[in-house]
């Protein structure tokens, strides 16, 4: 993490089998807009790859996109693994459809924020450059 | 031509003494089109109405593919369902039945969509989620279990395992004595959308044509009352490109596969009548209602002039249409409620053949019994309580309706040309220049909802501060992956595993060679082969999708 760098480098992510990739393809084109590095993972990744990748790629962030219902498990699962990797440093976001009664939950196994669809942009861009300055 | 004239030089006139007299707003179309106040017949100066609308039931079938449209039969009702174990689906299907739905369409998991069995821990969490889990025909036994298939017809939304779910649904049938020429239905079985905009593809292109064309052409002889395929557009509109490359991808795409099925020597009017379409009900009415008359149109002419098929039932654009799910909102979902009713407004006006109402919970979870009969009770108000269903394409000659819809019209068909012009769909979808297009579409949508450009009530405008009540919302049973473990150890343990290795190498066999892939799989369906085991063996053959960057 030592290497010499001035953008935010954010890994975005598809988990499991869902295929609803818009949502994660606003947010790339979004937050490149807006300067940083972007890496897509592409859709259907296991939590394995996803946690290799951001090894890897030598992310800020990884941020999963989930819009199957099945946040709460799989951001659970990607956080113990980071865990077992020691790169829990990597924060983790999730957006999506996510109900907001699962927000907290989801907060509470370790995931930093939730940007729900149509999360403002301002947010978004302010979050992620307020968090990850460099 | 002279009284056009002189309409126009009244409006001109009209718009000079009253209406410039005092400021008003601008508006345009979905895709910024810029629109008049009011729209009058000289708008329609390219109008031939015996050429161009004619009645329903005939060419160019604009106003509608049945001469007497509702009155002779009226819509399907058909709700998306299923979830869970086949047994919670099997009781789900038997409540809509009760409560008045005239179909079935059967939703799917994730894993039975892209050929993972329940066992594969790749899918642990995922079973039984969005859709029902089915390993192996035991369970399509139970989903159907009571329910016979020669009084239903069912819809199978399922694309790179269509054909596995096919052989498991004539398998049924075999079982229910109902012989395959009996049972009807449709299968999605559109995989060119699935690379552009909804993800479950698992082969490659080319043998996934193939698969396709096998489906066509076994149907033909077999099932004859199967559409064999559902040409999807309104998954890229969900994806987020506009009503006019909805049209003109889904048209393309169903170019495609006519082309796929011609080059095996089928004549264009011994399948054609069995393709079927799906296109998006959104929330602007008259451009919706006006884009699924000028899809018809434009198919008509296309199989009719291109294709040159006879049969008048070839060139029939047979729709089936779902609100869009993204006109909902995750926010106050029961604003959905007067969205849905709207769409499905749009879907009844247009003369779609068969209607899906999303349910206002829909964005978060499978629909509860409650929100479902809410959406069952919305297309009931629309058929029983208005005169909606009661005349064929109430609102065409609307100036303002005929005007979009030969405007929709013009504009897919150049976007076809352009897209022609640069290789062709399949090239689009192979180099990612068509997903780059739609995912582009995205986000300057998103940008105008952002900016308030674009309002959604709820969202970016009259946003209450009070904290929203929560609806209730479907709790996915806890034990489906368990139920369905058990079950598939049970069923490996006492089908007859020596004919199930010889049909898995049949299938493999008649893969790697050129022979029709749907007998070898309904021999393997009856030994009770997995879904996973049947995709490995294709997989080995065929290889698998890699997404284009």
């Amino acid at each position: 993490m030592n290497r010499e760098r001035s953008r935010i480098r954010v890994l975005i992510a598809k988990p499991g089998l869902d295929g609803h990739d818009r949502g994660a393809k606003v947010v790339a084109t979004l937050l490149r807009d807006a300067g940083m590095e972007v890496i897509y993972t592409g859709l259907r990744q296991t939590i394995d790859q996803i946690v290799t990748a951001a090894i890897q790629e030598d992310v800020d962030v990884i941020s999963l996109s989930i819009l199957s219902g099945v946040h709460k498990e799989l951001s659970g699962k990607l956080i113990a693994k980071l865990r077992e990797k020691n790169a829990e440093s990597i924060p983790v976001i999730v957006g999506g459809v996510i109900p907001p009664r699962d927000i907290p939950e989801l907060k509470k196994i370790g995931v930093m924020e939730v940007f729900p669809v149509h999360a403002s942009f301002d947010d978004i861009i302010g979050f992620f450059k307020d968090r990850f300055k460099r | 031509m002279n009284d056009l004239k002189q309409i126009e030089t009244k409006r001109n006139q009209w718009k000079k003494d009253l209406l410039n007299k005092k400021s008003f707003s601008k508006a345009s179309t979905s895709w910024g089109h810029d629109l008049d106040v009011l729209y009058s017949p000289d708008h329609l100066n390219d109008t031939d109405y015996l050429k161009d609308m004619g009645f329903p039931g005939e060419f160019p079938f604009v106003r509608g593919v049945y001469p007497s449209m509702y009155r002779g039969k009226l819509w399907t009702m058909r709700q998306y369902a299923g979830y869970g174990t086949p047994e919670e689906t099997n009781a789900r299907f038997k409540y809509l039945l009760e409560q008045g739905q005239m179909g079935l369409s059967v939703a799917f998991d994730l894993p039975t969509q892209i050929g993972f069995d329940s066992d594969n821990p790749v899918v642990e969490d995922e079973v039984g989620r969005v859709g029902v889990s089915v390993d192996t025909l035991k369970d399509m036994e139970i989903i159907f279990d009571g329910i016979p298939l020669d009084k239903i017809t069912t819809s199978f939304t399922v694309n790179p395992t269509a054909a596995i779910i096919l052989a498991m649904y004539i398998a049924v049938g075999d079982k229910q004595g109902v012989s395959p020429e009996k049972i009807g239905g449709t299968l999605q079985n559109d995989i060119l959308k699935e690379y552009m905009a909804r993800g479950t593809q698992i082969f490659p292109p080319a043998p996934s044509l193939r698969l396709i064309g096998d489906i066509i052409e076994y149907c033909k002889d077999n099932v004859p009352r199967m559409n064999t395929i559902s040409i999807c557009g309104y998954h890229m509109r969900e994806a987020g490109c506009s009503l006019i490359h909805e049209v003109a991808y889904c048209l393309l795409d169903a170019i495609v596969y006519v082309e796929e099925a011609l080059k095996r020597g089928i004549d264009i009017d011994e399948f054609a009548p069995r393709l079927s379409f799906l296109l998006g009900s959104g929330m602007n009415l008259f451009e919706e209602v006006a884009k699924f008359r000028a899809a018809r149109r434009l198919w008509a002419k296309i199989v009719k002039n291109k294709f040159k098929a006879k049969n008048p039932d070839s060139m029939k654009m047979r729709l089936f249409s779902g609100c869009l799910a993204t006109a909902c909102t995750a926010s106050e979902p029961l604003n959905n409620i007067a969205r849905s009713t709207i769409m499905t407004l749009v879907a009844a006006l247009s003369g779609c053949n068969a209607i899906h109402t999303t349910s206002y919970d829909e964005a978060y979870e499978i629909p509860t019994e409650e929100s479902v009969r809410t959406s069952m009770r919305t297309q009931q108000i629309i058929a029983y309580e208005t005169d909606a269903a009661s005349v064929a394409d109430p609102m065409g000659g609307s100036y303002f309706l005929e005007y979009l819809t030969n405007r929709i019209e013009e504009e897919a068909e150049r976007e076809m040309a352009r897209i022609e012009d640069k290789g062709g769909i399949l090239k689009g979808i192979e180099e990612g220049s068509i997903q780059r297009d739609i995912a582009r579409q995205a986000f300057e949508l998103e940008k105008k909802i952002q900016s308030g450009e674009k309002i959604v009530v709820g969202v970016n405008k009259f946003v209450s501060d009070a904290k929203e009540r929560e609806v209730e919302l479907h709790h996915p049973s806890k034990d489906v992956r368990e139920k369905q473990l058990l079950r598939l150890k049970k069923v490996k343990a006492e089908r007859n595993n020596e004919g199930v290795k010889f049909a898995l190498d049949e299938i493999r066999r008649v893969a790697t060679g050129r022979g029709n892939l749907l007998g070898p799989i309904l021999s393997a369906v009856h030994e009770y082969a997995t879904v996973g085991e049947i995709c490995a063996v294709l997989k080995e053959v065929f290889g698998e999708y890699q997404e284009a960057t």
